[in-house]
């Protein structure tokens, strides 16, 4: 029974690295640009919750709070890509991880000068509440990311596959000036799945909120997990990011339980070397040998 | 401008172009001789931290900026440096061959790692080190004996030449360790750098394919550069543990490896002097910060001091202008200006025009 209560909770937390590493894969399949601020814009999309729905904020209904946040959070990230990181398009992919890098500072910065720097929770109308199954005890707010990871995660795996805008992503990330000549507006396109990431970052920063507490720091290291766990996935594929996540998820409190204290927190890293080490293209390699 | 006529090969590679470039250099070394004197204690603990942080940089461009892979992780080998130092000296070792040690352990472990790790290239890799980086830093918790644990180890004084030197006891005497170990580790970097294998860390930047159709071992290459440059990073940790006195697990967090790779990007990728401009402002911006904090405080009553983190958040906007408008970081300011001096009336506004590319999947190599 132990082990399967610690397994549920970790699926819950694996499905919230999931829900941010779905971010890395969207913008890494339609830009091959890696974006280092995903863990903060979580952090940004987390506060925005907050202060929708928290009783002492605006007090406003969850959903509607979700929603709210998740709209101002897709409008942040096509304004950024608008206006800041269309600057340095067509210039190497190191220099969108440097940009990123200070984006995120500066992300982190601003939340710790307008929320402060205390812990806070999101109230959600679900808090508390557990189901029993047996023994087994499954928080309602487990089981509500669970559901909201997985829809999301087949929502944008159908958005890739089958739309048209979702191959214009495909495509212009796999050659842009080809992209071009076919008529895809390339710059658009980017704007667009940033807004995209943005909305992911936001439902998934409701969710951290709502099982944890969120302070302006913790989009660093959280984002560094995440973006494992989309490396373990294999990076720029969406089912891969998700079973990465629950893979972080599950490995780190079994670790933290069954193994000598302080190998639980790298076990992630760990597992995400090992995975590069062997299959330097992840699980689910989108690597392929070019033929010339 | 003078146009020099080459009439040797060597002239190609020589350290200095001419007498005037010789000269520059010996005023700058003279002016870092006389700086116990001209500056105070307190500065002259600054431009000791500018020495050290240098070094640092030094060590991290070597693998980043000349042979075009970009580590996250380098933190993690100023740990290794600076614990194996402090270790060896706290077990009655000399202070020169802990040094050494440092060096040395810090690259056969870079050399041991660099083998599955160079393998990745790109972003991969970038993830790769920065996990690393995290991983030693528990580590450094874990391994007690040597580290100390969660509370770290003290830096115990350096006895040398028939005197004590320690950071606050004798500030100038550590400011000339700490010069000497810089300008000796920089010479041999400018002299790797004009031979062959170091020709060949920037033929394998520039292009993986050509450098291994010109017959350069692409792997060794690698691995040879990512070991020295652990190497260096390593002496720069052990200076560190000296100047800071105390280390532990935290003095080399995953947040130190991401600011020492921004400090050689604001510096410029790929130049020597890059890795100088950077810690200059690394160590600086911070000061600066206080100095006008005092000042808008005595003024205009505005309390910057109320914002924690404005210095990073300073940094962060400098590295953001600095991508935006001018990646080759200081260095290309620097560079341009001494151009636009040097062909004076003949300068060009689009001579250093960047140029764009399309981008082409990784995923398909």
């Amino acid at each position: 029974m132990d082990i399967l209560q610690l397994l549920v909770g970790g699926i819950a937390n694996g499905c919230i690295y999931g829900l941010l590493a779905l971010g890395f894969v969207l913008i890494y399949k339609a830009s091959e640009a890696v974006n280092f601020a995903q863990g903060d814009m979580m952090m940004l999309g987390a506060f925005l919750g907050v202060t929708f729905i928290n009783a002492s904020y605006a007090d406003l209904p969850f959903l509607v709070g979700i929603t709210l946040a998740a709209l101002i959070l897709g409008l942040f990230g096509y304004l950024l890509d608008r206006f800041v990181l269309r600057a340095i398009f067509g210039q190497p992919q190191f220099a969108m991880v440097i940009l990123t890098i200070a984006l995120g500072f500066l992300i982190r910065f601003v939340a710790g000068v307008i929320w402060g720097h205390d812990p806070t929770s999101l109230e959600t109308p679900f808090i508390g509440r557990v189901w029993t199954l047996g023994e087994l005890m499954i928080p309602v707010v487990d089981a509500v990311i669970i559901i909201t990871t997985v829809a999301l995660t087949s929502i944008l795996y159908f958005f890739f596959a089958r739309t048209r805008l979702g191959v214009a992503m495909q495509a212009s990330s796999q050659n842009q000036m080809a992209a071009y000549y076919m008529g895809i507006p390339v710059k658009r396109i980017n704007a667009i799945v940033w807004a995209l990431s943005g909305v992911v970052a936001a439902i998934a920063g409701v969710m951290f909120a709502a099982k944890g507490a969120v302070e302006p720091s913790v989009g660093l290291l959280f984002g560094i997990k995440a973006f494992a766990a989309a490396v373990i996935g294999g990076l720029g594929s969406l089912p891969g990011a998700l079973l990465g996540g629950l893979l972080v998820g599950i490995v780190e409190p079994f670790a933290g339980r069954y193994l000598p204290s302080g190998v639980g927190q790298i076990a992630p890293y760990v597992l995400m070397l090992l995975v590069l080490i062997l299959r330097p293209g992840g699980l689910f390699a989108q690597i392929s040998q070019k033929k010339v | 401008m003078s146009n020099r006529f080459k009439s040797r090969y060597d002239d190609d590679i020589n350290l200095f172009e001419g007498r005037w470039h010789l000269a520059q250099y010996a005023i700058l070394m003279a002016l870092l001789l006389a700086a116990p004197w001209l500056l105070g204690t307190y500065y002259l603990g600054e431009l000791t931290a500018v020495l050290v942080w240098s070094l640092a940089g030094l060590g991290l461009m070597l693998i980043s900026g000349h042979t075009g892979q970009v580590s996250l992780g380098h933190a993690a080998f100023m740990a290794i440096g600076a614990f194996t130092n402090l270790a060896l000296m706290l077990r009655g070792w000399h202070f020169l061959p802990a040094l050494l040690a440092s060096a040395v352990t810090s690259g056969v472990i870079g050399a041991i790692i660099s083998r599955p790790i160079l393998r990745m290239s790109g972003i991969y890799l970038a993830i790769a080190t920065l996990a690393l980086s995290i991983i030693i830093e528990d580590v450094a918790i874990m391994a007690e004996p040597i580290t100390g644990g969660v509370a770290g180890v003290f830096a115990p004084p350096i006895a040398m030449f028939g005197m004590e030197i320690d950071r606050y006891a004798t500030p100038e005497a550590f400011y000339y360790l700490c010069l000497a170990v810089l300008v000796l580790v920089t010479l041999g970097y400018l002299n790797l750098l004009r031979s062959a294998s170091g020709r060949s860390f920037l033929a394998v930047r520039d292009s993986e394919v050509s450098a291994r159709a010109l017959g350069v071992n692409v792997a060794r290459a690698k691995t040879l550069s990512f070991s020295l440059s652990c190497a260096i990073t390593g002496l720069a940790g052990a200076l560190y543990a000296h100047l800071a006195q105390a280390v532990n697990y935290e003095s080399f967090l995953v947040l130190i490896s991401i600011t020492l790779l921004l400090q050689i990007v604001i510096g410029g990728l790929g130049s020597v002097h890059g890795a100088f401009f950077g810690a200059i402002v690394v160590v600086l911006l911070p000061q600066l910060i206080a100095i006008a904090s005092d000042y808008l405080d005595n003024t205009a009553g505005i309390q910057i001091a109320a914002y924690p983190g404005l210095d990073t958040a300073l940094f962060a906007l400098l590295i953001l202008l600095m991508v935006i408008y001018e990646p080759r970081g200081l260095y290309g300011v620097w560079f341009k200006v001494r151009t636009w001096l040097q062909l004076f009336p003949l300068y060009r506004k689009g001579m250093f025009r960047r140029t764009r590319t399309y981008l082409k999947t990784e995923r398909q190599r």
